[in-house]
């Protein structure tokens, strides 16, 4: 035991910061939430064990709370494929081969770098806002467009037009995956008659499968977890009409509006399950379409 | 089949060029093998022929039909690539038949067909395994099934052994052979490796910098080089190639050569006085010839059924000799190498061949 600690001291002396962080910021307040997850506590009053109580109110009386589960949903499932779609296709028009594409790479790369600003979600604000620019554009092909952000109908969208605009990382990612696809093989089906669609399902995506699985899974969980734009956009309450009330934002409330930090403790961690759900789902669908070069048999 | 016509045809990048108004005619039927170093652009000229790359200059016709602006598809031609560029995610006859299906060929003739190149090249056993579970001489038959299920009128071939062990190219060199023999369909064939080039081509173009340098036969290329170059690149071990000087004597042309005895030559058809005079390895003997010299042998190779001899003379030229009889011959030995007139090719100071007008006798 002596022995491990002189030898090894240096070492968790080097790794002191990081440990400490780990434990004192991570560890400690997932464990704590998980405990107060089963209270009742107001910050002010010492944490009350309430049992069950918690998630069961959740799951049978919050009407909000499957409002924000309805609403986060929707929003995951159109942004999600909208963004994976968006980087896609830019990544492969990068691919063709433009003049200064590191250049264009950083310019595409740049609203992601922007995205979760407090600015950019302000700007969004102005954009669709009944006399934004947005509907200033439109109006020149003599469309009177609606208060996208303050329409109930429409406010998820702009959120979603958001998402997409925000392609940049997974653009990256799926640039480099189709630089890695042989340049051989789509010459080879060109000689073989192979129609450019068909040479996108049939050669392009299977070989992409890795990359789009792995974009899927990161961008799934980042999705649920979308919260700075929101409550911005939101005005931090989900307005309008609980239209983007997402179960972050939700969440945030319970906690820091009304104090009711047991039950958001017990919020947080639903949400945690249901990310891991996804996931889990996506690694087990992933053996149907993801081929690896290097898989073994 | 088909014939193929290459008129003033040529390749630029911007202001660079790689091909340059090449002009050839390939035949029905035949292999042809195109031979070069490394970026002579051998590569680049099949990737024109089989519509992957524009063709700036001139054009090139098939059948007598120009086919500059014809897509590849449309060309009836399979390529088989150096890096065999099988679908790493389809199975063996999935990738066999991904051509046919995009050519809407019904699915039994897809499958008769599919059928049939398995049985030709051995890979019946296959079919259902993936790429990465095949080895890399299996990777190439089926390459090579994927352009025979199509049934092209031209077969082109980038390097398509190069990725192979020695033994396993010598085996796919004999099956590529007999499958010409089999199928006589026009082929064009790309290699860097000359001893390729002579064992499967019925004619060879042998290439540099974008330019031909000489077509024909491998006999032709090997017994009456055009030029230094192919002298030198047709040929293993390769050709000796001895710089000599001519003087005009009362009693014919006298040709000194540095570490050789002078000797006389018939007249030439040339006036140049500085020629270079090339001699095939295993046309040197040791002790004998009509042209002499003397060497130190500095390193001794002895390959089974032929020994090669590194010979250097006075000059400090190392001369290469091979043949059969010299096992007892030793590094550090001195020796007497010669050659006769008849064996030697001529070359003008341009390097270009020239013609003895007659062979006459050694000048003593």
């Amino acid at each position: 035991m002596r022995r491990f600690i002189t030898r090894n001291a240096p070492g968790y002396t080097f790794l002191l910061p990081w440990l400490i962080g780990f434990f004192l910021l991570t560890l400690g307040p997932i464990l704590a939430s998980l405990y107060l997850s089963f209270t009742k506590y107001d910050m002010v009053s010492a944490p009350r064990w309430v049992g069950w109580d918690n998630y069961v109110y959740m799951f049978t009386r919050d009407r909000r709370f499957w409002k924000a589960l309805h609403v986060t949903f929707s929003y995951v499932a159109l942004a999600v494929p909208a963004r994976l779609i968006m980087a896609l296709a830019v990544a492969m028009i990068l691919d063709k081969g433009l003049r200064s594409i590191s250049l264009y790479r950083a310019i595409f790369y740049l609203p992601s770098l922007l995205g979760s600003s407090i600015a950019i979600a302000i700007l969004w604000r102005q954009l669709f806002a009944k006399d934004g620019a947005v509907n200033a554009v439109l109006s020149f092909v003599g469309i009177d467009g609606p208060s996208w952000i303050t329409d109930p109908n429409t406010s998820l969208y702009t959120l979603v037009v958001l998402a997409m605009w925000q392609f940049g990382s997974p653009m990256l990612i799926f640039l480099a995956g189709l630089r890695s696809i042989p340049k051989d093989l789509y010459e080879a089906a060109e000689i073989d008659g192979t129609p450019a669609w068909r040479q996108f399902t049939r050669i392009t995506l299977p070989l992409l499968a890795p990359v789009i699985f792995f974009n899927l899974v990161l961008q799934t969980i980042d999705a649920f977890k979308t919260f700075s734009s929101v409550f911005i956009i939101s005005h931090g309450n989900g307005a309008p009409a609980d239209s983007l009330l997402f179960y972050t934002v939700y969440l945030f409330n319970e906690a820091f509006s009304f104090f009711r930090m047991g039950y958001a403790s017990a919020l947080a961690w639903v949400l945690l399950v249901i990310i891991a759900v996804f996931t889990g789902l996506a690694f087990l669908s992933s053996k149907y379409w993801v081929h690896y070069e290097n898989e073994r048999d | 089949m088909v014939g193929l016509t290459l008129r003033n045809t040529g390749k630029r990048y911007g202001a660079l060029s790689i091909i340059q108004d090449l002009n050839l005619d390939v035949r029905d039927g035949e292999f042809l093998v195109l031979v070069g170093p490394s970026g002579c652009g051998k590569s680049t000229l099949l990737r024109m022929i089989a519509g992957l790359e524009d063709i700036t200059d001139g054009t090139i016709a098939m059948d007598g039909r120009v086919v500059n602006d014809l897509p590849a598809s449309k060309r009836e031609l399979s390529m088989v690539f150096q890096s065999y560029a099988l679908y790493p995610h389809m199975t063996v006859a999935k990738n066999l038949a991904f051509g046919l299906e995009n050519m809407k060929v019904p699915r039994a003739e897809v499958e008769r067909r599919v059928a049939e190149a398995a049985r030709i090249l051995q890979i019946e056993k296959l079919l259902d395994r993936k790429p990465r579970q095949l080895s890399g001489g299996q990777k190439q038959r089926v390459a090579i099934g994927r352009a025979i299920v199509r049934e092209p009128k031209l077969f082109l071939f980038d390097e398509p052994l190069s990725n192979l062990d020695a033994e396993l190219r010598v085996q796919m060199r004999a099956e590529l052979a007999s499958l010409y023999a089999r199928l006589g369909t026009t082929m064009i064939y790309v290699t860097h490796d000359q001893v390729e080039a002579m064992t499967l081509a019925s004619r060879i173009v042998v290439l540099r910098a974008g330019k031909i340098e000489q077509v024909g036969t491998p006999q032709e290329l090997y017994t009456r080089p055009q030029n230094l170059f192919v002298a030198g690149f047709i040929g293993s071990p390769k050709i000796n190639m001895i710089e000599a000087r001519l003087t005009q004597g009362n009693d014919g042309l006298e040709a000194t050569a540095r570490g050789f005895r002078p000797f006389r030559i018939p007249a030439l058809s040339t006036t140049d006085t500085a020629i270079t005079v090339c001699v095939r390895p295993g046309s040197i003997a040791l002790g004998t010839g009509a042209v002499q010299a003397e060497g130190t042998v500095r390193l001794v190779e002895y390959l089974g059924n032929e020994t090669l001899l590194h010979v250097q003379l006075a000059s400090g030229q190392i001369l290469l000799v091979s043949g059969k009889e010299q096992g007892a011959t030793k590094a550090g030995d001195t020796v007497t190498v010669g050659f006769e007139l008849s064996d030697i090719h001529y070359f003008d100071s341009n390097g270009q061949r020239v013609e003895p007008l007659q062979h006459e006798g050694l000048l003593q």
